[in-house]
């Protein structure tokens, strides 16, 4: 069942004569995760922004056709009641936390919601539980680390209990290790609470193993859309300038070369399994 | 040349960032410091152009001790670009941006204008001239940044985390213009976690962990030693990890590179066939 649904979309930015988006058609179900990516401008992060209704409600701007989230028409409703169907993960933590302790940051949007106090404090905790920082309840955030710091922006997006949740490069501030972490966390969010989630990442070694759909987009447009294994083999994803994993890359050359490997690979464990029936057979 | 001598700092707030670190860095040289979050990448750094003054030990830029020297004289010598462009950029437009450094230096007008489009050029990003940096992604802000501070053309140029939300082929061009500044005979060091850029580009590598420098040389050594890797928590380059996996093939473990690992495989095959056919 289709949870994001956008037809046609043209944006254009107050003062530029030229569209960021001229035309994205995308359609993506319930439980889904998709990793959004492409070339730097190529409209992925003005796209997250349509589908949250900071387009046009902030920024302004022209948009023509449609985004329709969780059932809504984005256009026709305000950000704050789009909040409670779909989050919204910034880069940089620190952009999105600002409250003296934890507890606060994690409750913020539902205070604004007017939430009664009983409820409020329930969503507060399962959220936190979720994301392991019950611990860090009266810490004030920007004391945490920046891994911290992300799970607590993430636990104050799932407070709001939205059906789609938006990450905009959630890891670029933490270390590899760190990072994996979140990823984990994001990907038993999404099958634990049948959450679907949009991951905008330029990383793609960190993350191919992880999603089940990647979106390609250029020059404001979708470009590929498949599974990951298709899409990182494709040569329009090559001649895209997007940076396949090395591991991949590698499988080309090798296939390139006359040595075939059972199956196409995506992972380090799928190219070790390959070599190793590869020698087998022989 | 950097040079910095037994160094110590801790924070008011009691974090001991950095513990009697030394290191000189020669002219031209290309250096990326790795490490996991709080092992004083940060703090380091913020030592070269004066923000942070060593609270034991002495840092000397060309021979000048940054004690001694203002943040804006040794500014002009040592550009910093920091981790979070925001934490950098207030101007309305991303021309104003540029120029304001320029200004500062007191660079004649013409000359300002001139530099500004030579560094919007330069990082892609000319099309933006006169757009407000906040409409901007989080990728391109970053190479606002970067841009403000190659304009006024320093000696040494330090960025935290350059590539930040870059694609592949900005990535690529942020590889190449590093290797022309170096062969400029200017220095460039890097804080970054991004284990395949520093693959590709194979600089010196300085790994910290906790306030102290514990392992540097070159990638191909520093980026293929699992036990290094897991103290400073970074992950190795794929390639790497592939060939750790494979160790037992009689594989060689000290490869980060795509082709030399394809030899190496078609090597490997190639041998197995024979074995067989023997």
């Amino acid at each position: 069942m289709p949870i994001i649904e956008v037809k046609d979309l043209f944006y254009t930015y107050p003062n530029f004569t030229e569209p960021f988006l001229k035309g994205v058609n995308l359609t993506i179900d319930k439980g889904d995760l998709v990793l959004l990516t492409g070339p730097s401008g190529c409209g992925k992060t003005t796209l997250c922004r349509c589908l949250v209704g900071l387009i046009p409600h902030f920024y302004g701007g022209e948009v023509s056709g449609e985004v329709v989230v969780s059932s809504l028409p984005v256009k026709e409703h305000a950000i704050s009641e789009l909040a409670q169907h779909v989050g919204f993960v910034f880069q940089n933590p620190e952009n999105q936390l600002f409250a003296l302790s934890v507890e606060k940051d994690v409750a913020f949007g539902l205070e604004n919601l007017g939430m009664p106090r009983d409820e409020m404090r329930k969503n507060v905790d399962w959220a936190m539980d979720l994301m392991g920082i019950g611990n860090l309840r009266e810490s004030a955030p920007f004391e945490l680390s920046g891994g911290q710091q992300q799970r607590v922006a993430i636990a104050s997006v799932l407070a709001m209990k939205p059906e789609v949740m938006i990450l905009d490069e959630p890891t670029s501030f933490l270390d590899p290790v760190t990072a994996r972490k979140l990823f984990e966390i994001v990907r038993s969010l999404n099958r634990a609470l049948d959450l679907t989630v949009v991951l905008v990442e330029h990383r793609l070694s960190l993350l191919s193993s992880y999603v089940s759909r990647i979106v390609v987009m250029d020059e404001g447009r979708v470009k590929m859309d498949g599974a990951p294994i298709d899409v990182l083999t494709s040569k329009e994803t090559r001649s895209l300038g997007i940076g396949v994993p090395k591991i991949m890359q590698l499988y080309q050359t090798l296939v390139e070369n006359d040595i075939q490997l059972e199956k196409p690979v995506i992972s380090i464990d799928d190219f070790v399994e390959g070599i190793r029936s590869l020698l087998k057979n022989d | 040349m950097i040079e910095v001598e037994n160094v110590s700092f801790t924070y008011p707030s009691g974090v001991e960032a950095l513990r009697e670190i030394s290191i000189t860095i020669g002219d031209g040289e290309f250096v990326a410091i790795m490490g996991e979050n709080g092992a004083g990448k940060t703090t380091l750094i913020k030592q070269l152009n004066g923000i942070l003054k060593p609270e034991k030990g002495n840092v000397y830029i060309d021979g000048v001790n940054t004690k001694e020297a203002s943040v804006a004289e040794l500014s002009r010598n040592v550009g910093l670009v920091f981790q979070n462009p925001d934490h950098q950029l207030f101007s309305e437009t991303v021309e104003e941006e540029i120029a304001f450094g320029l200004r500062n230096f007191g660079f004649p007008e013409e000359e300002i204008s001139k530099q500004v489009d030579w560094a919007l050029n330069l990082l892609d990003i000319a099309r933006y001239k006169k757009t407000s940096p906040f409409l901007l992604s989080g990728g391109e802000r970053k190479r606002v940044a970067l841009a403000t501070v190659l304009a006024w053309n320093p000696k040494i140029i330090v960025i935290d985390e350059p590539t930040i939300g870059q694609d592949y082929t900005q990535k690529e061009k942020l590889r190449r213009f590093f290797n022309e500044l170096n062969t400029q005979g200017r220095t460039v060091i890097i804080v970054t976690h991004d284990v395949e850029f520093v693959a590709d580009c194979s600089p010196r590598v300085v790994l910290m962990y906790q306030g102290q420098i514990i392992s540097e040389g070159r990638a191909k050594t520093i980026l293929t030693s699992q036990e290094v890797a897991s103290k400073a928590s970074i992950l190795l380059p794929q390639i790497s990890e592939l060939f750790h996996q494979l160790g037992d093939l009689g594989l060689p473990r000290d490869v980060i590179d795509v082709s030399e690992a394809k030899e190496l495989i078609e090597d490997l095959v190639k041998r197995s066939k024979h074995h067989e056919s023997l």
